[in-house]
């Protein structure tokens, strides 16, 4: 159920959401922007490099297809990092915070087992 | 050539109809079996919000690689080498920005559709409007191109020719039945089974691509004893392009000698599709609506997961298919069954299958399986745009904007089911009439239109606090009409051989891809209104924000 919107304006204005915050864009952001970036330099590579494309490195396989299966890879190791990041750094704060806002609302005691009054 | 052995084709014919009949009854038995399962607005439009990550992600998968990825990635390798390549790495690099920046606070903040996140802090019915406009004309585009691709193939993949009679059909008459055929399929899928039943769709169809891929993959690199470097070296020489076929160029970006401006257009034109290609995915409304479908963000965070594993190795896989088409089947005999190269894929199974598989029946079997796969595929992507849509009709425009929010559930669903059937026909109806027609850019701009419209409006809903109604209208329209008309005007609609018009010309537009103008116009828009429109909303705001970080109140 949704809180109040005095709520969300208290929450939203904590210290604890705005670290929050800051952690999660901190992350998200920029690694959008480098992987932007690297993905148009593959591709700008591909349409004005003609010529270091073309180098082969090992047998057949040029610098071309290298740079194109390192998208694959760098792709697959940012979504990895990723989840590794958020399950660390996100997922536990965000719960605090989720928690917070029912906890006040219900009776204290029973959001905790120590705080309990049995 | 390999079509031609009598026999064998009408063996593969058989069988490849039969095997799709099976797909048919298996995914129609299914979709039965979930319209028993479907009984509220969340059923319908969410599949009860209770897929697994894994399941998600397959479905995903399913809805994604499309008839466009699967043969025509195969086949722009096959003709064009690296270049295709090119194609499926902004495909799957894509996946990246729905990753970090739309799925988790978009499964937080929204219900159905995607408009519910651009909504939430805005008047509610323009900005529903437009959402709903932009949703439909996205599908439709994709739509029409995936079932013209539908009727073009069935003559290639039943191998009938143009003076032949096939059960009582010429390939003209065939090409409307499939067309009319792949249209009613899809109207049963999401009218009858809703979310619940498509998504099983999407799922038995990722496996059954992947499994295809995977063995002709294996048979391929089996046949080159596991040597990448032999696999390309022969497909190089095969292709009749030498050893340009491994390096950019041959497609996209392509040099013209002693003409700089078309080369600079051309060379800018690769640009604007890899702009566009990365970041179209994540504005694609059959693509949000997937997000729904689990119970948390942090599920859904693992279906995306899922879905770059299982794309990322599935375009590995066309690598080696496209290769192994141009190296095994050859340049000439693929260019002589589709000019286009769709057919490489089939070709290579055929050929694989005669090779390792006992002969001409083996080549048959192979042939039929690839062939029935495609079409699952394309049935797979259909079905879950003609949802999007029909849920957005229903959910945005008919409850939000008609009903002003006092709509009942049931009468919501149903004015969905009718959506379905209505936005099912007129695609039918488009296709028909555009059978004929070159409509291959229409998945390119689907893309364009999502990344130019939809992206920017959900992205600043999502972070900037400042963004308000009129922005949200002005880049969903501005990124709209920005992207149509750059196209409408540009040498895929006019003016050139290859265009939806070839023999007019009122083209001035140089690029085929508008992206690289029409996505920063979208974002531009979308501060322009912004910061022109006194109104903010902040209680809303510090909802939405807290929400789609937390998931607190979240559906």
């Amino acid at each position: 159920m949704p809180a109040t919107p005095e709520k969300y304006l208290e929450v939203q204005n904590s210290d604890e959401f705005s670290r929050l915050r800051h952690t999660l864009r901190r992350f998200i952001f920029p690694t959008t922007i480098a992987f932007i970036l690297w993905y148009s330099l593959y591709v700008l590579l591909s349409a004005y490099a003609r010529d270091f494309m073309a180098i082969k490195l090992v047998g057949n396989i040029n610098v071309a297809l290298l740079l194109g299966l390192l998208q694959f890879v760098s792709t697959f190791v940012i979504a990895w990092y990723y989840s590794k990041f958020a399950a660390e750094k996100i997922d536990p704060a965000a719960d605090d915070i989720y928690n917070s806002i029912d906890g006040d609302r219900r009776a204290p005691s029973s959001t905790t087992e120590e705080g309990s009054v049995l | 050539m390999f079509l031609a052995a009598e026999a064998s084709s009408s063996t593969s014919r058989t069988l490849t109809i039969t095997l799709f009949l099976v797909f048919v009854a298996i995914t129609l038995g299914i979709t039965i079996w979930a319209s028993r399962q479907t009984k509220t607005a969340t059923d319908f439009y969410a599949g009860g919000r209770q897929f697994s990550g894994f399941q998600n992600g397959m479905a995903i998968g399913g809805d994604y690689m499309s008839a466009a990825s699967f043969l025509g990635i195969a086949g722009l390798i096959a003709l064009y080498g690296y270049d295709g390549f090119l194609y499926s790495i902004g495909f799957l690099v894509a996946w990246l920005v729905a990753l970090l920046l739309v799925a988790e606070f978009l499964r937080n903040s929204g219900r159905y559709t995607m408009a519910d996140v651009l909504a939430f802090r805005m008047r509610q019915r323009p900005v529903r409007t437009a959402a709903s406009v932009s949703t439909v004309v996205v599908s439709i585009f994709y739509l029409i191109a995936q079932m013209v691709g539908a009727g073009a193939l069935v003559s290639l993949l039943l191998g009938i020719s143009a003076d032949e009679k096939f059960l009582g059909m010429d390939a003209g008459t065939a090409k409307v039945f499939t067309i009319i055929l792949v249209g009613a399929l899809m109207i049963v899928y999401v009218v009858v089974g809703g979310m619940k039943g498509t998504t099983y769709v999407q799922i038995v169809k990722a496996f059954m691509l992947m499994t295809g891929a995977l063995v002709m993959t294996l048979m391929v690199l089996a046949h080159y004893k596991f040597n990448l470097s032999t696999l390309l070296g022969d497909a190089a020489a095969q292709s009749g392009k030498g050893a340009a076929f491994l390096e950019p160029g041959l497609r996209y970006g392509v040099e013209t000698a002693g003409d700089a401006t078309k080369t600079f257009y051309s060379k800018m034109d690769l640009l604007s599709l890899g702009l566009a290609l990365v970041l179209g995915t994540a504005g694609l409304p059959h693509i949000l609506t997937r997000f729904y479908t689990v119970p948390t963000a942090r599920i859904a965070r693992k279906s995306v997961l899922w879905a770059i594993g299982i794309i990322g190795v599935f375009y590995l896989f066309t690598l080696a298919l496209g290769f192994g088409a141009a190296a095994l089947v050859g340049g000439k005999a693929i260019t002589a069954q589709d000019k286009a190269g769709n057919t490489a894929a089939p070709q290579l199974a055929q050929k694989l299958g005669i090779d390792y598989l006992g002969g001409d029946t083996g080549g048959a079997v192979l042939l039929a399986i690839i062939a029935a796969v495609a079409f699952a595929t394309i049935l797979a992507v259909v079905a879950g745009l003609t949802l999007a849509s029909s849920s957005s009709i229903a959910h945005d425009f008919y409850a939000s904007v008609i009903k002003r929010g006092n709509a009942s559930e049931r009468k919501e669903v149903g004015v969905a089911r009718i959506s379905a059937l209505v936005i099912g026909a007129i695609a039918i109806a488009l296709s028909i009439f555009a059978q004929s027609l070159n409509v291959a850019f229409l998945v390119a701009l689907a893309f364009a239109v999502a990344a130019s419209a939809n992206l920017p409006a959900i992205l600043y809903s999502l972070f900037w606090k400042r963004f308000n109604t009129a922005g949200a209208l002005w880049s969903i329209y501005g990124g709209l009409l920005s992207a149509v008309i750059l196209v409408f005007f540009s040498p895929v609609v006019s003016g050139s051989a290859t265009a939806m018009f070839p023999n007019q010309d009122w083209h001035w537009f140089p690029l085929s891809n508008p992206g690289i103008i029409s996505i920063p116009l979208g974002f531009f828009f979308g501060w322009l209104g912004t910061v022109l429109s006194k109104e903010t909303d902040v209680e809303k705001y510090a909802e939405l924000e807290v929400r789609s970080l937390t998931g607190h109140g979240a559906h």
